[in-house]
């Protein structure tokens, strides 16, 4: 293989392993906020007990997000040269503005967040769990504004096969920003919406009846229940902008060929771009017209337009973003349906997890890290169709990647594979390990062996 | 702006300036964490979790130092960005998983079943020597002007053992600033042996630049240079002396001067740094690329400049509260 498609595979690698953390940390921040808050309010131990038990969670993410970060800041610079040569004008400042109002906060004030709280006065340790969620929030604010402007670039001139920033008023908030920021945001809170039930109800049904534990089935159901409506509106959203704006892209996700009206929703299809074509199509009939134009008879663009005369490709590859955005919309649902029958069982019951139905509980167990995959496949779809462009209209993939030798890329793209396995095992296995052992009601004494609980009389 | 003269003179030396403040503030704050890392076999199992213990709080903010580095790198100089990165393609790579491999296990030796600690120790030592190792051989590689041949992998491979003692030095002197009893008397005589790879690690990284650039050698050794120079490697041997000595006479009475030692480090790590920054400028990749004809664009460097002389002291301010919160001796880690 080239070094472009190992460069492209290795790049893929490492941000893909990469946005497994932040997406935990972004929001997790803010729910530890959320506990620590109404511990000080309500001096109720559950809620400090949450907080000590979700800390480390936050913590062991937030070590494999700042080392998988940093190989992702060199990288721009070992594989894509061209990328800043080209780009860095604007890109740089971006970046710079990240490490400097969001990576310096939350590096700092994790220390204190960690290990200060006998060392510092309650209000400033509450401060220090504020300022890391805020910062991890700005990262990834700074991170999309970036991403964002390389799908739909704004507030730029090209000189000399430079790009010169005009406005940037116009480059920070680019025409796809707003619902690329949402859309990651929901994204996070849903992740750890998940990971809080899906670790809470494996807690539960291992006999562990601590008062945290049901507190965080419930705030994770709850958080769930409530923004995936939200994120349903604001992919939608999310949807009329691309096509606004990258309707090659929007072609690809509906492996739709060609242009018109009245196109058919494909729930399966296997995509063939040689023959231009899909085998095997299940499709209801003018919903993609529906939901993409919010009219049955509106017009979807074909990827058929986005060939040229010599039959070069300028849209996206069909398949993968056809497959990633179908698996994202697929968990998005199973997410509706889990969180709000559950939600519906405790506020029916006026109960928290023992109102629960054991198969539901069971259910959340295979859920908890379903945001991830939903993130990873919503990734997927908006980079993988955002080719061959890197930076659209500006410059393609290709031109950016290094001239460095194949086999240096192949050695070190098995180096980063095999460590990132490594690290994914081991990070779901002491995840599982804590939510066995690590409780802090053995600590006081309470014994928390499966079995042996007294089960609270309630 | 007229008042500061051309801005696409001074705004690339400016960011210079601040690269090699970041550099250097990282070399000495993730040196002595990384240095630790290094002395982890030497130490026994209780002595391992009260080393981890005394930079727990801080390695995440260290370690910022060198994302600052190469984003200002790669922000106001993108063309050596890409020259140096690529050219430096192998070690950069052995540095990341390092820094992954050290990272990861400060968060996983805490957690993970007791049985696995041990492999969570080995994982922090390889780290942060393939770390240590790595960053040595791309400081060697680039005071060689980048060049690959047998001569230059045998200095960079030379720069990357005496990198590494040199961080392993500090560490100790960290040490011995956060530690009490045996393990502060183990760290007092690892430094006493490290100091003869400092001395010797500064002595080829002085000769060697000079040897293989003409250049270097014209900026050091000519009239009035010498002599306005000579104060550099004097004040250096004073301090090197001293070190020395209170190494010797250490530990005193009521825990006296054990911030010494790592203090005259930092002197020494900043004086060494100093020196090196005189002899490169004005390339910014040596011999092929100057600062002035890799710098972006005026207009980027003055926004990324505005918010740097806000958040700058924003950043100084809050990185000392966190080394005043956790000031004193190094306890047991715990979350509460």
């Amino acid at each position: 293989m080239d070094t472009l498609i190992l460069s492209r595979i290795q790049f893929g690698a490492n941000i893909s392993f990469h946005i497994l953390f932040p997406t935990i940390t972004i929001a997790l921040g803010w729910v530890l906020l959320y506990f620590k808050l109404r511990y000080t309010r309500s001096g109720e131990d559950r809620w400090m007990d949450a907080y000590r038990f979700w800390v480390k969670v936050f913590a062991l993410s937030f070590g494999l997000g700042v080392v998988s970060g940093i190989t992702m800041s060199f990288q721009f610079g070992t594989n894509w040269p061209g990328f800043m040569e080209t780009v860095g004008n604007i890109a740089g400042p971006l970046l710079a503005y990240e490490v400097m109002t969001a990576f310096f906060l939350e590096a700092v004030f994790l220390g204190i967040m960690l290990f200060g709280m006998s060392r510092v006065p309650g209000w400033l340790h509450t401060l220090a769990t504020f300022l890391v969620a805020f910062g991890t929030t700005m990262s990834a604010f700074w991170i999309l504004v970036l991403s964002s402007w390389m799908h739909t670039p704004a507030g730029f001139e090209l000189r000399d096969g430079v790009a010169h920033a005009t406005d940037w008023w116009a480059i920070i908030f680019n025409p796809s920003m707003p619902y690329r920021v949402v859309h990651m945001l929901l994204a996070s809170g849903l992740t750890v919406a998940f990971l809080l039930a899906g670790i809470s109800a494996y807690r539960w049904l291992r006999g562990d009846r601590a008062g945290d534990v049901r507190t965080a089935v419930v705030t994770g159901i709850g958080l769930g229940a409530l923004l995936i409506p939200l994120q349903i509106l604001a992919g939608d959203f999310h949807g009329l902008n691309t096509l606004e704006h990258q309707p090659a892209k929007v072609a690809a996700m509906e492996a739709n060929w060609k242009t018109g009206p009245n196109v058919p929703l494909v729930l399966f299809a296997i995509p063939d771009e040689m023959a231009r074509e899909n085998h095997y199509e299940i499709a209801i009939p003018n919903l993609a017209s529906l939901i993409l134009t919010h009219h049955a008879d509106g017009v979807v663009p074909g990827l058929n337009e986005f060939v040229t005369d010599d039959g070069a490709k300028t849209h996206p590859p069909v398949a993968p973003v056809f497959y990633a955005f179908r698996v994202m919309v697929g968990t998005g649902l199973t997410m509706l349906v889990l969180s709000w029958s559950a939600a519906a069982f405790m506020i029916y019951r006026r109960r928290g997890p023992e109102g629960l139905p054991k198969p539901l509980l069971w259910a959340l167990v295979p859920m908890t890290f379903s945001g991830w995959i939903a993130t990873l496949a919503g990734w997927y779809t908006t980079e993988i169709g955002r080719q061959p462009w890197l930076v659209t209209g500006v410059m393609t993939t290709e031109q950016a990647v290094a001239d460095v030798p194949s086999p240096m890329v192949a050695t070190t793209l098995a180096v980063y594979l095999t460590v990132y396995v490594a690290l994914l095992v081991a990070y779901i296995g002491v995840l599982f390990y804590l939510a066995r052992n690590g409780h802090y009601a053995k600590k006081r004494g309470r014994p928390d062996v499966p079995g042996m609980n007294p089960t609270p009389a309630e | 702006m007229d008042a500061f003269g051309d801005p696409a003179t001074w705004l690339p030396f400016t960011f210079a300036g601040l690269m090699g403040l970041s550099i250097l503030v990282y070399v000495c704050l993730d040196g002595f964490d990384l240095g630790l890392g290094v002395l982890f076999p030497f130490a026994t199992d209780t002595e391992k979790d009260r080393m981890v213990a005394s930079i727990g709080p801080f390695w995440d903010a260290n370690e910022t130092w060198l994302v600052l580095a190469i984003g200002i790198l790669l922000v106001a100089f993108p063309a050596a960005h890409g020259v140096i990165l690529t050219a430096l393609y192998l070690p950069v790579a052995v540095m990341l998983v390092g820094l992954i491999l050290r990272g990861v296990a400060f968060e996983f030796r805490a957690k993970a079943p007791a049985r696995r600690k041990r492999l969570w120790d080995l994982s922090f030592f390889w780290g942060s020597l393939m770390a240590s190792l790595s960053q040595g051989f791309m400081l060697g590689l680039y005071v060689m002007g980048l060049v690959i041949s047998p001569f230059t992998l045998i200095f960079a491979a030379t720069t990357a053992v005496f990198l590494t003692v040199a961080y392993s030095f500090i560490g100790a002197t960290w040490m011995i600033l956060k530690a009490e009893g045996n393990l502060q008397v183990k760290a007092i005589h690892w430094a006493r042996r490290g100091i003869w790879g400092v001395v010797l690690g500064l002595g080829a990284v002085s000769l060697g630049s000079p040897y293989v650039s003409a250049r270097i050698f014209e900026k050091w050794f000519s009239f009035p240079e010498l002599y306005l120079l000579a104060p550099l490697p004097l004040v250096s041997a004073g301090l090197l002396l001293a070190l020395w000595w209170v190494l010797r006479t250490l530990p005193r009475e009521n825990d006296a001067l054990s911030f010494l030692p790592f203090s005259l480090t930092i002197a020494l790590f900043t004086l060494g740094f100093v020196g090196m920054a005189y002899s490169f400028y004005p390339y910014v990749v040596p011999e092929r690329l100057t600062l002035y004809e890799s710098a972006s664009a005026p207009e980027s460097l003055m926004i990324i400049l505005v918010g740097t002389l806000l958040v700058l002291p924003m950043i100084i301010g809050y990185t000392v509260l966190s080394y005043v919160v956790f000031r004193g001796k190094a306890t047991d880690l715990r979350y509460d």
